[in-house]
């Protein structure tokens, strides 16, 4: 087990594995987004309360969720390149940190959106949106702090540091819904409860939460791949890989 | 599936989507522009990583034969 974590934490493993995998990753993800898409365009029906902008609730709830589980994955490999100084530990905390913070501006604009005709406002400081604010800006944080240090090495601890510090928000946005019963409504959806909507409202609502996570994960292999390229340029399996391009 | 039929009467019923038309699409909208932004993004630097790492390789390889020449 831990042989084959190894294996896996060594870039050039990792680069021939990824190979095979991201066309058919990515194309399931969009295959996903766009069926769910229209599953929640055209088959959801519409809440009662809400009527149709509740199909908001397709791309912001799975945005949120990303957003947040997103940074837990960076803080993860953070915590990894600290204490194993895994080099595609520090790869991935750099590129998951772009595509976290554009997942959270997701959902924070798509809940602006959704906000004005539910609430009558796009933006409350309430305590969920406000943490949400805080998280995207924790994820710039990282990209503006590797940015401006010039040695990769202390770059890459520093953003570890950065990243692991920000984890405090994160129970503060989870249980920011009963610590201050503002407005934001608490979560409609949980892995251990059997939800209170109807599965004809849910069942699409997985199928997208699964296909934002399908494609994070897309992304996020062509970048780190893009980043192993780069740190590695000097290696002869690099120089190899780049002949036959 | 599950929901059944199609919960619009018209095409323009769809996209009218009772006023909240608007906010739906401009959502939608959105989440297309910033989801595409994420995979042009790689695609266009994994080009020029590779232009750049073919070039440096050819810049290795001129000055070996000009240092065979002298």
């Amino acid at each position: 087990m831990f042989n084959w974590l190894h294996r896996l934490g060594s870039s050039k493993i990792f680069f021939e594995i990824s190979g095979r995998w991201q066309v058919s990753l990515l194309s399931l993800s969009l295959l996903m987004l766009a069926g769910g898409s229209v599953w929640a365009l055209l088959f959801v029906p519409p809440d009662y309360q809400q009527g149709n902008s509740v199909r908001i609730m397709y791309i912001h709830v799975p945005a949120a969720i990303l957003a947040q589980s997103g940074y837990v994955m960076m803080a993860g490999a953070a915590a990894i390149f600290l204490i194993w100084r895994i080099k595609l530990a520090d790869i991935a905390v750099k590129c998951i940190a772009p595509v976290g913070a554009s997942i959270t501006f997701l959902a924070l604009v798509t809940g602006a959106i959704w906000g004005k005709p539910t609430w009558g406002a796009w933006w409350v400081w309430d305590a969920r949106l406000t943490s949400t604010l805080v998280l995207f800006f924790l994820y710039v944080g990282v990209i503006a702090l590797r940015a401006a240090m010039e040695r990769q090495a202390s770059a890459g601890r520093a953003c570890a540091i950065l990243a692991l510090v920000g984890v405090v928000n994160l129970p503060v946005i989870k249980f920011s819904v009963e610590w201050w019963y503002t407005l934001h409504q608490p979560a409609s959806f949980s892995l251990m409860e059997k939800p209170a909507m109807p599965a004809e409202m849910w069942l699409p609502l997985l199928v997208m939460v699964f296909a934002f996570y399908l494609f994070f994960f897309a992304i996020l292999i062509l970048r780190i791949r893009n980043e192993i390229l780069v740190r590695e340029k000097n290696a002869d399996w690099v120089k190899r890989w780049l002949e036959v391009r | 599936m599950v929901g059944g039929a199609v919960r619009f009467e018209s095409l323009s019923d769809f996209f009218h989507m009772g006023g909240h038309g608007v906010y739906i699409w401009v959502a939608y909208g959105l989440t297309m522009v910033v989801l595409a932004a994420n995979i042009w993004w790689p695609v266009m630097v994994r080009r020029k990583v590779i232009r750049s790492g073919k070039l440096a390789m050819l810049k290795v390889i001129n000055s070996q034969k000009l240092e065979k020449k002298s």
